[in-house]
């Protein structure tokens, strides 16, 4: 709108009054504005008072004036630029690759372009120029005039707003998820404990591990311990430490989570798993910020950030007597609640295409492409495994397709299943599913990665009769990645 | 004596406005003040500074005789030990003419 105005002022400017000498080089009468005021006015002054740059053609693309502006960004002077080719001025890959002005007629209007420039102490700028053509009071293009403004400022600003949807590497568009997004910074800079929930792979790692790596703790550990894995007895010394000979088998004194996640953040999974004895003893940590190794008297002050997260219903468990009501509102003090993937709206097909880029390009393939049919299929899929569920699945897909689309047949079987379902709604027509010649059919979803690479080996094998190389190649593998693979399985 | 390479990147018959967006490319072996020059021309199969870094590099280059490079490439090839003489504008004759009589210099509108 800006560049408009400007080339519709000088247009106006050229047009309504007249440019009396187009000289002003070497101390020649500098060019003036008759017929806009009562007295005549310089031309170069008027455009130098421009912000962005402009600069004025010739028929031949050669430079009659150029404003100030346009000098600085360039790094050439008046004395410089005078009669030369415009496309040598400002290197502009515009002008090389698509002149504007060569497609300029006298019916045409302001044409707008962007591209960048190499300037004159060799920075590449991305620059908009447009171009429009000035025309005699008969109507006939007489040069043209250009403005060049510098667009980097909004580049970086379009880079920025392209990410606004990500806070590290969680990735949603969902409203749900812009309120999380709204939140995490702010909750990053404060030191209050987390209280992190939602269903099995909705992400809650990733957002304690966000929280840390935005905090002003980022520079101390992130030390992660999952409260349900281990046996109570266990899990108390390597929460807290033991001294030596504080049981049998303590043969030397041991540092604590606590004690290693200082100046850090202790991130505590599956908290809802957490033994009631031990609550007890992280109960008194949150209040006094002390541990006390096993076997020993002497405290340790762990400055330390507590986040715990859980897939459990914790007031559930606070009604079953199996969590102490205290502790969940020590660690209830923010709560971030992560929403299943089916209740985020959009989000599935952006996190598709996310997937679907980084894993093509992290396991070598070539870009992929979800056919229609495939991306139907997914997208009327429930994920009651959300985000991890998705993302294995696009990972089987990538590795099963040797294709540049992955199609139906490139999916893992029990997703039809499940879609079967939506047979009666419409949603999906049965006969478009085949999987007969999927090149396996084997792909059951409690079937690990392992298994399923296993027969996609054997299977290609019997296709091509035992020859390697053919079989790497339908796999879309090298064959070193196939021996390796088969010597992986023991199918030699 | 060593002859001494030199580089141009075109744009018709001039030096072309960018290094990068180069698709032909003069190559000039000279020998000596009063020897011959021998001149060459490289079509590219496509603009590509890392190309002609690699061309300038590979043909064993001394001197390269651009207009606006980016200041990368320029880095890159002093780094190598190849002479850049950047923003010439103009003709490459007159160009090669004037680096044949040592007067060329960066910046220079020919």
């Amino acid at each position: 709108m800006r560049m408009k105005k400007v080339i519709g002022h000088i247009a106006k400017a050229s047009i309504g009054g007249s440019i009396r000498a187009v000289s002003g080089r070497n101390g020649a009468t500098p060019p003036q504005i008759n017929n806009l005021f009562n007295i005549p006015i310089d031309f170069f002054e008027l455009i130098d008072e421009i912000a962005i740059g402009v600069v004025v053609l010739d028929l031949n693309r050669k430079i009659v004036a150029m404003n100030q502006t346009l000098k600085t960004f360039t790094g050439f002077s008046q004395e410089e630029i005078f009669s030369v080719a415009c496309g040598h001025i400002l290197r502009s890959n515009v002008c090389l690759q698509n002149c504007p002005v060569l497609n300029i007629r006298e019916e045409s209007g302001p044409k707008c372009i962007e591209g960048n420039l190499i300037n004159r102490d060799r920075q590449l700028i991305p620059i908009r120029i447009t171009s429009a053509p000035l025309k005699n009071i008969n109507g006939h293009i007489i040069g043209f005039l250009e403005t060049v403004e510098d667009i980097s400022l909004l580049r970086k600003l379009d880079d920025a707003a392209s990410h606004a949807y990500k806070f590290n590497n969680i990735i949603g568009r969902s409203p749900k998820m812009e309120k999380i997004f709204q939140i995490l910074p702010s909750l990053a800079q404060t030191d209050s404990s987390v209280l992190i929930t939602g269903e099995t792979g909705t992400g809650k790692d990733m957002v304690a591990e966000a929280i840390h790596q935005s905090s002003s703790r980022s520079k101390g550990p992130f030390v992660k311990i999952n409260c349900g894995a281990l046996p109570e007895t266990l899990l108390e010394s390597e929460l807290f430490g033991h001294r030596k000979g504080a049981f049998t088998g303590a043969i030397e004194n041991k540092p604590g989570r606590f004690q290693l996640a200082h100046n850090g953040t202790l991130y505590l999974t599956e908290i809802g798993d957490l033994p009631p004895s031990l609550q007890v003893k992280l109960l008194t940590f949150l209040d006094d910020k002390e541990v006390f190794p096993l076997g020993s008297v002497k405290g340790f002050i762990a400055d330390v950030r507590i986040i715990a997260a859980t897939h459990r219903n914790l007031e559930q468990r606070v009604n079953d007597n199996r969590f102490r009501k205290d502790l969940l509102y020590r660690l209830n003090v923010v709560r971030l609640h992560l929403p299943p993937l089916r209740e985020r709206q959009g989000d599935t097909q952006l996190l598709l295409d996310h997937f679907l880029n980084t894993l093509s390009t992290q396991l070598g393939k070539k870009k992929l492409a979800l056919s229609r049919k495939a991306s139907k299929i997914l997208m009327s899929y429930n994920y009651p495994g959300n985000v991890r569920e998705l993302r294995n699945i696009v990972e089987y897909a990538v590795n099963i397709c040797g294709d540049r689309q992955v199609n139906p047949k490139h999916l893992p079987t029990y997703l039809m299943d499940a879609d079967q379902v939506d047979v009666a709604t419409g949603v999906k027509d049965p006969s478009s599913f085949e999987t007969e010649d999927s090149g396996f059919k084997n792909s059951e979803p409690q079937q690990s990665w392992s298994d399923i690479e296993k027969s996609m080996i054997i299977e290609a094998l019997v296709k091509v009769h035992g020859r390697k190389s053919k079989a790497a190649a339908s796999l879309g593998w090298a064959r070193s990645t196939l021996w390796r693979k088969m010597k992986q399985y023991g199918l030699h | 004596m060593m002859p001494t390479k030199i580089l141009i990147p075109l744009n018709e018959s001039d030096v072309a406005p960018r290094f990068d967006l180069a698709t032909e490319v003069l190559i000039v072996t000279g020998f000596g003040k009063a020897g011959s020059l021998d001149k060459r021309m490289v079509i590219l199969s496509r603009a590509s500074a890392e190309q002609l870094c690699h061309l300038a590099i590979t043909e064993g280059v001394q001197t390269v005789i651009c207009s606006g490079i980016e200041d990368d490439y320029y880095q890159y090839l002093i780094w190598k030990r190849i002479e850049v003489i950047d923003s010439v504008i103009g003709s490459s004759e007159v160009a090669l003419r004037r680096f044949v009589e040592g007067t060329l210099k960066p910046g220079e509108i020919l």
